[in-house]
């Protein structure tokens, strides 16, 4: 019933959006920040919130509600800016992503992931990595260097 | 350790290579240059002898055959040629690579054999042999040891010609001026020994001297000039001084005991003399003990040897206080900080002004201003002349045309003009794409130049110049010119143009920058594959700098890049819109004008204001970002002279000036147009960076569109 692809047992952070559980892999996370004042680049699509200073380095957010054809994420005191670093064209870019909550950080076994189904998700199921079960809910693992691939993000702006 | 000193041989190596390509490229146009036939001598020079004492043997004996063929060049037996110079900056490479490889290795030695068999076959052609002594053939000239070049000596000669010298047809004048051939030399004839009038035989050399030479060459050259009247003259010669000692006291010998070492005073005649507390060397003479000649002489000696030892210790500080080598991350790093530091500096500004406090205030204004400094400072460290990479085109130049057949002359200005370091290392691969393709394209072949009645060998120009906050650099080449219809053909074939559009010329050059444009039919070794020029816009945008092609068929193409100074840090000034900060850059600010909503109604609806006469038409920012919360009544027109085009950009609100430490925004927001970067203000919030430029052009393009 495995992914191919997922051969370990690893640890995932799982998350929000709306009353959704994603997950992705614990190690493309670097931090998790309260959120900040965005700065909005203009001529860009709404998904792409803006820029943040991070310790002095500008990190672009992207919020993944929009990404993934939700409503805008309204901002609450759970609203939070997970920083990850993805790999795009080969370079580490690091980046951030809006999301509503955060939950915790769980082990998931290969054998507990299963392969996403093509229909039903109503997500680009190239985002999906697969779907994980926590506490007898489903937790879609993402995949995230897909989800921030440059075809994904930088196309979009013209 | 070792490792370490390896490195940096390398490294310095690796900067002789590049002095000395740069000085055999100057040599090429000036051949007779003697200042740059010493140059490339001593860059071969050091790098053989450094290489010797770590170990680069290879280095040192391949060096060692080349730099005796230039030291034959430098002594005037040869003359400078195209075919030496050829071969020069072959074993130029040669040891280029022989630092490349890995130490201890075997490596190839081939090219080394041909180059130096090449030099050889040079050699006796051109070898006029004038002396005697040089008969030996040149490439195997005894090596002056490395010791001997290292070490300059000081020696004390005393020459006492036998009485008969002169009968013997030699002239003691000759001699000693040999030895002043051999380097600096001081010469005092004693007299002492000339008899009574009534004694002198007239064809008797009755005069000896006293010479103090400091030089590089060993004892033995000294012996050499003696070589034929040692026999029968009396010639001491003693080492009294050498860079490799080292000097413990500050003056040289005291003249007492310069007299007792030569043995012409007593150490307890000097002793007497000495409790007489006089001027030593007047009661020396005032007893008759030495002669005032051998007073002099020893005092010559004492002066020499002092002027020589201040030299010694004058030279070697000021060259290390002239440059120090550090480690280009250090640099960086020292930047980063101060990038830190202007932004911290920035938010202290703001809370003191804020606070009100007098004191506060004074404080805050004195750390603003040694930021300002220290900012300059740190930026101009990283400064460095273009000149550096200019010398790499000229190599590029004279292979590449070579190789096509073509003769190409490549000119050089403005090589002193200084630009950041990190600058100057992305601009090497636009410039070698753009100088490729004038060879390739845009010079002609030599008898299609002559059939137009042009010169037959063709010019590319390279030079850098300062224009504001920018650098200019700019690439002329006298050939062909762009093809304007054929390009706009192919544009229009691959769909970068429509048919039927009117496009200015500059438009249609620009064309060649797209990817895989070519409108070459085949392609070449050099160029032609398309690439060359889309690697230029993209090296040329990522150091938010712009290309302008002008040309003229048949008589040539003139690219010019224009280049900010820094990558780092700008002076800028902050405005407001809405709630948004914005950062433009103020080296193309004129001024700020108020717009007010009668403004506005005035000009009917048109992006026109009315500045003391002049017409000048702005952006309204605000609808251009579609920022939409509530417009001010007063708005401000920043003014900005964008190519000599006065634009107006209208804001809520001017801010004031601002240092801006430039942030990229990455990868993600790299097609954004109008934005070139950001940076973090005081409060720590992110303010975006315009491109004025760029936003202008966007905004003439949808009003073309639009219109």
């Amino acid at each position: 019933m495995s992914v191919a692809g997922i051969t370990e047992t690893v640890q995932y952070l799982t998350f929000k959006l709306s009353d959704e559980v994603f997950a992705l892999d614990v190690a493309k996370v670097r931090e998790i920040l309260e959120i900040t004042t965005i700065t909005k680049v203009p001529q860009t699509p709404d998904f792409m919130r803006g820029v943040i200073n991070l310790r002095g380095s500008v990190v672009p957010v992207i919020d993944m509600r929009l990404k993934f054809g939700m409503n805008a994420t309204e901002q609450t005191v759970n609203t939070c800016i997970i920083v990850v670093e993805i790999t795009m064209d080969g370079d580490a870019v690091v980046l951030g992503a809006l999301a509503d909550s955060v939950q915790e950080v769980v082990e998931m076994e290969p054998e507990s992931i299963e392969a996403a189904p093509h229909i039903g998700t109503k997500l680009n199921t190239d985002f999906i990595k697969g779907m994980g079960r926590v506490n007898d809910r489903f937790v879609m693992i993402l995949d995230i260097d897909r989800v921030f691939s440059s075809d994904e993000l930088s196309d979009l702006v013209q | 350790m070792m490792e370490e000193a390896i490195a940096t041989y390398r490294e310095e190596a690796g900067e002789l290579l590049a002095e000395l390509e740069t000085s055999l490229l100057d040599l090429e146009e000036t051949p007779d240059d003697n200042d740059l036939i010493n140059r490339v001598f001593r860059a071969m020079h050091t790098i053989k002898g450094s290489g010797a004492m770590f170990g680069f043997d290879e280095i040192a004996s391949f060096t060692h055959e080349v730099e005796t063929v230039f030291d034959m060049v430098r002594n005037g037996k040869m003359t400078v040629t195209k075919r030496l110079l050829d071969l020069t900056l072959k074993s130029r490479d040669h040891i280029s690579y022989l630092l490349s490889c890995p130490m201890g290795e075997e490596v190839d030695r081939s090219v080394g054999d041909e180059i130096i068999a090449g030099l050889r076959q040079l050699v006796p052609q051109q070898d006029t042999p004038q002396k005697g002594s040089n008969e030996v053939p040149a490439l195997h000239l005894p090596p002056v040891s490395e010791d001997e070049l290292a070490n300059e000596c000081t020696w004390r000669i005393r020459f006492r010609p036998a009485p008969n010298v002169l009968m013997c047809g030699t002239n003691p004048i000759s001699l000693i001026n040999e030895l002043r051939g051999l380097g600096t030399a001081h010469v005092v004839a004693q007299f002492d020994e000339i008899p009574q009038l009534d004694a002198l035989v007239a064809e008797n050399c009755y005069i000896y001297w006293d010479i103090i030479l400091t030089t590089t060459r060993g004892e033995d050259a000294i012996k050499d000039v003696f070589i034929f009247v040692e026999d029968d003259c009396d010639i001491r010669i003693e080492l009294i001084d050498s860079s490799g000692l080292i000097d413990k006291e500050d003056g040289y010998k005291k003249l007492g005991d310069i007299l007792v070492e030569r043995g012409d005073l007593s150490p307890i005649e000097m002793q007497k003399v000495l409790m007489l507390q006089k001027r030593f060397g007047e009661l020396l003479v005032e007893q008759g003990i030495v002669s005032p000649e051998k007073v002099q002489s020893a005092l010559v000696e004492q002066q020499h040897v002092k002027s020589v030892r201040k030299e010694r210790s004058e030279a070697p500080p000021q060259e290390a206080a002239a440059s120090i080598r550090v480690p280009a991350e250090r640099l960086d790093q020292l930047i980063n900080l101060v990038g830190e530091m202007v932004t911290v500096q920035a938010h202290l500004s703001q809370v003191s002004q804020a606070g009100g406090d007098a004191t506060f205030i004074a404080i805050s204004e004195e750390v603003e201003r040694l930021t300002n400094e220290l900012r300059d400072t740190a930026l101009n460290i990283r400064m460095l002349p273009i000149g550096s990479t200019f010398s790499k085109f000229k190599r590029l130049v004279r292979d590449l045309s070579s190789e096509l057949g073509k003769e190409i002359e490549m000119e050089t200005f403005g090589a002193e003009t200084e630009l950041d370091k990190t600058v100057i290392e992305k601009l090497n691969d636009p410039l070698v794409h753009i100088i490729r393709n004038c060879i390739d394209h845009g010079i002609e072949m030599p008898e299609v130049r002559k059939a137009a009645g042009k010169a037959s060998h063709g010019t590319v120009s390279l030079g850098a110049e300062h224009s504001g906050d920018s650098v200019l650099v700019t690439i002329r080449d006298d050939g062909g010119g762009l093809d304007r219809d054929r390009i706009r053909a192919k544009a229009i074939e691959r769909g970068l143009l429509s048919a039927t559009a009117e496009v200015p010329d500059k438009e249609i050059y620009a064309q060649i920058f797209a990817p895989g444009f070519s409108t070459a039919e085949k392609v070449t070794s050099v160029s032609g594959r398309g690439v060359g020029m889309d690697v230029v816009k993209r090296g040329i945008d990522s150091l938010r700098g712009s290309i302008g092609v002008d040309s003229v068929r048949g008589t040539g193409t003139t690219i010019t890049l224009k280049i900010p100074l820094t990558l780092a840090i700008i002076d800028s000034l902050l405005v407001k819109i809405g709630k948004d900060h914005f950062v433009l850059p103020l080296a193309s600010v004129e001024e700020c004008v108020e717009l007010t909503r009668e403004d506005i109604r005035g000009a009917h609806g048109r992006n026109l204001a009315n500045v003391r006469g002049a017409i000048i038409p702005y952006i309204p920012l605000r609808e251009h970002f579609k920022i939409t919360d509530q417009r001010p009544d007063i708005e401000q027109i920043v003014i900005a002279d964008i190519h000599g085009t006065k634009v107006g950009f209208v804001v809520d609100h001017v801010v004031g000036e601002h240092q801006t430490v430039i942030k990229s925004l990455g990868k993600m927001y790299r097609d954004v147009k109008g934005v070139s970067g950001a940076t973090i203000l005081g409060d720590g919030t992110v303010a975006l960076i315009l491109d004025m430029g760029v936003l202008l052009q966007s905004i003439e393009k949808l009003e073309h569109i639009g219109g």
